[in-house]
């Protein structure tokens, strides 16, 4: 019995000391956090993703609590998590309109003459590195699907020899586009729809020869559009997102059908 | 001073903690997809079993042995070193913020892992003095370190292969797992 009391006192003791102990440490090594940096880790979606560019959500958290990042930091969050941010953070949120990955090229199977070499590991950046061809376009989409590797959300799938996203699942973290090895994927406005699907910057008449669905330069687009939206550039015509009104007049008139309406893919 | 580094010794390669006497396995396997990453998780861990064999050595002979309570030391531990890491971690956020960061959340996960409470446990058992619990929990923990920094290693090349499709994941990790453990069997003939 005596040892079964004293075995009691000694543990309650030590519990004792040691629960003083950490009181005493926590008040002694307290250290200010900002509330507001909790605060604003709560509203972040919380995928660690990496996609702001810092080491997960409460990196990034951190930084903007610091203000170092800004409120609209978080591209995978949008809208209503920037303002949530911005009412703790004090600031009128920018409006930031949320981006989905877009892939510029429509260099499917049958519409180019696939007359690749290039036999090695079904890599898309491996297969840029080699130098050899993979279809006869140099500039198209090489279809292994690099991009769809690193996609978070399986929002990307190689169908017929080109990447395509799915709208409705990206999220425009941004990590396909770092992917691409041809530089094929941009981020475009979630609203907008009208953009160029091809990236080919050769001349008219080398770009027929190897696509049949590539842009040519031909400027019919340019001279279509009421706002000055769509502009030609090393003979690739490309869409100002900010400016276009979706009127889609610069689609009916490309005689190679590059300008595309993108609609959302069933995957 | 030849019998601390036999402890050392035979505490990291001969009866080492992960693949020798299966202790922290699910940090073993749950921390080694990186190999920076179970770096860090090594380096906390020496940190924290070198000072948890310590104060572990220190209560169990000025406390608990001289009361007669030693059938109370499994508890008694795993009370002080939760604590302990309690206090090395607010320590480290006040005084070396540099560590805290490099550490991060490891040093909290560590509290849960049974090889620290299994060091403090057979140092007892083995009868070591102090210093001798002090370098043998060192020794166990850059067991452990060298353990789990292989076994990334290992896993970041896995990654790499062709796999059939039923070993891919967890599988081939345990079958690595299992093949790091009989080769560190053959330090068992260091022993002497």
């Amino acid at each position: 019995m005596q040892i079964i009391i004293a075995t009691t006192v000694v543990l309650a003791l030590i519990g004792l000391v040691v629960g003083v102990g950490l009181v005493y440490a926590g008040k002694k090594f307290h250290v200010e956090v900002d509330e507001r940096e909790t605060a604003v880790r709560e509203c972040l979606p919380g995928n660690n993703c990496g996609a702001c560019g810092y080491a997960g959500c409460d990196a990034v958290a951190a930084a903007i609590a610091r203000g170092e990042a800004p409120v609209n930091a978080c591209p995978v969050g949008g809208a209503p998590v920037t303002e949530k941010i911005g009412a703790i953070m004090g600031v009128s949120a920018e409006a930031q309109e949320k981006k989905v990955a877009f892939v510029r090229c429509k260099g499917s199977c049958e519409v180019t003459h696939n007359q690749g070499n290039y036999i090695g590991i079904p890599d898309c950046r491996a297969a840029a590195l080699s130098g050899l061809n993979v279809t006869d376009c140099d500039y198209g989409c090489l279809g292994f699907g690099s991009c769809v590797q690193v996609c978070p959300q399986h929002a990307i799938k190689v169908v017929d020899g080109v990447a395509v996203v799915d709208r409705r699942k990206c999220i425009g973290c941004g990590l396909c586009v770092k992917a691409c090895p041809k530089g094929l994927i941009e981020l475009m406005p979630e609203s907008k729809h009208v953009a160029v699907q091809c990236s080919n910057k050769d001349r008219g008449p080398q770009v027929k020869k190897v696509c049949s669905a590539g842009c040519i330069g031909c400027m019919l687009c340019t001279r279509q559009c009421e706002v000055g939206a769509i502009t030609v550039t090393n003979n690739l015509a490309h869409v100002e997102y900010e400016s276009c009104v979706q009127c889609g007049k610069c689609a009916e008139k490309c005689p190679a059908k590059v300008i595309t309406m993108p609609v959302r893919v069933e995957v | 001073m030849k019998s601390l580094i036999l402890i050392i010794v035979g505490s990291a390669l001969i009866h080492n903690v992960v693949l020798n006497q299966f202790l922290g396995i699910c940090s073993f396997l749950g921390v080694s997809k990186q190999i920076k990453a179970s770096a860090s998780l090594g380096v906390a861990v020496i940190f924290v079993i070198t000072i948890a064999s310590a104060v572990a050595s220190l209560l169990y002979d000025y406390v608990l042995k001289p009361l007669g309570m030693d059938f109370m030391k499994t508890i008694v531990f795993i009370l002080v070193i939760a604590a302990l890491v309690q206090i090395v971690e607010m320590f480290l956020k006040k005084t070396a913020p540099a560590i805290y960061t490099a550490l991060g959340i490891y040093l909290p996960l560590i509290t849960t892992n049974c090889a620290v409470l299994g060091v403090a446990l057979t140092n007892v058992q083995n009868g070591y003095n102090f210093i001798e619990c002090v370098f043998s929990g060192f020794g166990t923990a850059v067991g452990y370190t060298l353990a789990i920094v292989l076994l990334a290693s290992i896993r970041t090349r896995i990654r790499e292969e062709d796999l059939p499709e039923p070993l891919r994941g967890a599988p081939i990790v345990l079958i690595a797992a299992a093949l790091m453990s009989i080769a560190f069997m053959g330090f068992s003939s260091l022993a002497f």
